[in-house]
Formats: C-alpha cells, structure tokens, sequence
C-alpha cells in the first residue's frame, strides 16, 4: 500500500514532469495560452501515459529487447492515434486549438521515458499508478502554467474575469510570454527546493 | 517571388521554435556550444527536408487507400527508419560528414519538429505566404526553409548562452530557468518580423 502511494505521489511532487524531470518542453509552451488548454493537453497526455503504461507492461516478457524502442513507440502512437479520433468526434472545439500538438504526444518525452523507466520493470499495477500520477502531475502544471498566462494575459482565469481585460499585458498569452513566465516558475522551484 | 517569401515566413516570421513551439528539446539541450549547434543544424536541415518529401508522398497513398487514420503510427516509424537509413549510407559514403552529423542523427528520431513539420505539410495546414498553394514544391521549400530556421535559432541562442556562461546568474536562476528566459527575449526579438510577409 505504502509502495503504491509512493508511486502515485512522485510523478505529482517530486519528479514532476515539468518542473521536476523538465520533459516534454514543446506541449508545455505551447498549449498552456489558457487554463482550459493546458488541462485539456494534460488530460490527453494522461489518458495516453496510462494506457501505454499498463499495455507496455503487459507485454513487458513478450518484446524482445533488441526492438522495444520502436514496439513501445507503436504501442503509443496506437493510443495518440485513439485520443485524435475520440477528440475528434466528441470534442471538436477542443482539438482545433489543440490542432497539431495531439499527434505529436507520441514524441513527448515523457511517455516514452515512463514506458522505458517504469512500465518496462514493474507490475501493471504499480505501472497504471505511475502512469496516473505522472499524467496528473502534468495536467497540474500545465494548468497552473495555463492559468497564469491567461490571468496575465487576458485577466481572466477558466473564462472567468477577475480583472478587467485591457489591464492585461497580451504578451503573456503570445510566444514570449510562455518562455518568461515558465522561466520564473521554475526559478521559484528551485529556490524552494533548495531551502528543503 | 513567392519561393523567396516562403523563405522569409518561415525561417523568420513564424519561426519554428520561437514562435511555434517545435524543437523546443534540442533547442535547450544542445544549445551550450556553438560548434554543436551548428552540427545539430546542419543535421536537421538535411533529414527534415528528406523526411517531409517522403512523408507527403507517403500521404497520397494513404489517402488513396483510405488509410488516413494510420498517419501519425506510419509517419514516426517512416521517420525513425529513414533517420536510421540516413545515418548508415553517410556512415558509408562520406565518414568525414558522418563524423561531423553523427553524434546527432539519433537524437533527431525524437525531435518533434521532424513529425510536426511532416503532419503539417502533409495535411496542408503549414503556413504559406498568401496565394502560394500546397504542393510537393512548396511543402519541401517550406520544410528546408523551417530547417534553416531552427539552426538560425539554436545558433543564436548559442551564441548568447556562451556568452552568459560567463556571467554571474542568481543561485535560484541558474540552468534551464535562465535559458527559458534568454529564449523568451529572443522570442520577442523575432516578434518584430510579425506582419513582414
């Protein structure tokens, strides 16, 4: 039980993808220009980290180790190609602002080093649990990220206005604005963390 | 006209990495030297223009065999075996443009700029200068052209760490937080060229 909340609990805090393994940098910038954004991106990473973690786990005594790489990358790019179409169908909005970041989950980092680092030395188990806090930790960061930007940007946080629009400096929720303002994230991280 | 305003949209106005996110790995991890940039560049442009070639004929047949769904599955592993095809016929044919690329032909499979620019041209949905239509032309200018992009852009950022090595950074801004920023002014910097095509 201990084990398994070790697991849950260190891809949210400890090695968080973002902030603490410092993976997956292009969906991070790119998609963060609102909080629903960022949550969405993050949910469908998630949805993918967990499936191929628990598949790639399964099939763990099956591949043969000379070709994992490309097996694991099938195995993922299957589940990306499942997220696209369900995204697709049901939520159209969604995946045209998302657009071109949704097949190229199958690149971000973390899924395949998830796959490679965990799901490929333990149980299912303990390799669906990693694949949950894992993708949590994303969506958390990528929303916190998300909801900066747009508060900043546009004063708003979900859609929700909590200070009046023109007050808001634009350059937050353009290019720029994600590279500085994770790059202030991420000093105070490690300022914090280096007081521990 | 249009292929030289092709070339200025892409490499400058919507510049792969500073303005659409791509690459952005490669771009804070072998961004230290600029020798290294240089190569990573270099291999990049060449394997980029290749793969985009292949990718978009690729898509005519998947489209003809109404297979388009298998596009991002068919795409990363024609491009992880053209990486690989790649590095074995340099390896054989020119060892000293083998010894200069080599190091980074494997790192490439994973950058996202490769499969990013594929899906785009492919679908038709990359950014062209008006009244340019998506064709085999067009799409392989636009990929060479984002190509060089990405090399200007490491090579910048290069050349700026290299020099902020050298500086005194605060304990909490020391890495990846210092970069982030360098790269966001950069960024601004390139913003200036938004509207030019």
């Amino acid at each position: 039980m201990n084990n398994s909340l070790k697991t849950l609990t260190n891809g949210i805090l400890k090695e968080n993808p973002t902030f603490g393994l410092v993976l997956g940098m292009c969906p991070t910038l790119a998609t963060t220009t609102s909080a629903v954004n960022g949550m969405s991106m993050g949910l469908a990473t998630m949805f993918v980290l967990i499936c191929s973690n628990v598949v790639i786990s399964l099939l763990k005594n099956v591949i043969p180790d000379k070709v994992r790489i490309p097996a694991f990358i099938v195995v993922i790019a299957t589940f990306v190609t499942m997220v696209q179409l369900l995204m697709q169908a049901y939520v159209p909005a969604v995946y045209a602002t998302l657009g071109l970041f949704i097949p190229l989950i199958v690149v971000n980092c973390i899924v395949l080093g998830r796959a490679e680092a965990f799901a490929a030395k333990n149980s299912v188990g303990l390799s669906a649990l990693d694949g949950i806090g894992m993708g949590l930790g994303f969506t958390l960061s990528l929303t916190i990220i998300g909801a900066i930007r747009e508060l900043l940007g546009t004063g708003c946080i979900f859609s929700m206005n909590i200070f009046p629009e023109q007050y808001g400096a634009l350059i937050f929720v353009l290019a720029p604005g994600a590279f500085i303002c994770l790059g202030y994230l991420m000093a105070g991280i490690q300022k914090l963390m280096k007081k521990d | 006209m249009i292929y030289f305003l092709i070339f200025i949209s892409a490499i400058f106005v919507n510049n792969i990495v500073l303005s659409q996110f791509l690459g952005i790995c490669p771009f804070l991890g072998v961004s230290k030297k600029i020798d290294t940039a240089l190569g990573m560049g270099a291999a990049v442009t060449f394997v980029l223009t290749l793969a985009t070639v292949v990718t978009y004929l690729l898509q005519k047949l998947l489209v003809m065999w109404n297979v388009a769904f298998l596009q991002t599955i068919l795409f990363i592993l024609v491009i992880a075996a053209l990486v690989q095809m790649i590095e074995i016929i340099i390896k054989k044919i020119s060892p000293s443009l083998y010894q200069a690329l080599g190091v980074f032909l494997p790192l490439i499979t994973t950058n996202c700029c490769l499969l990013g620019v594929a899906i785009l041209v492919a679908n038709g949905t990359n950014k062209l200068p008006m009244g340019a239509d998506h064709n085999l032309l067009t799409g392989t200018l636009f990929a060479f052209a984002t190509a060089l992009g990405f090399s200007l852009a490491l090579v910048l950022f290069a050349g700026i760490r290299e020099q902020l090595s050298m500086n005194k950074i605060p304990k909490a801004m020391e890495g990846t937080p210092i970069a982030l920023l360098t790269a966001g002014l950069l960024a601004m910097a390139f913003m200036g060229f938004s509207g030019v095509v």
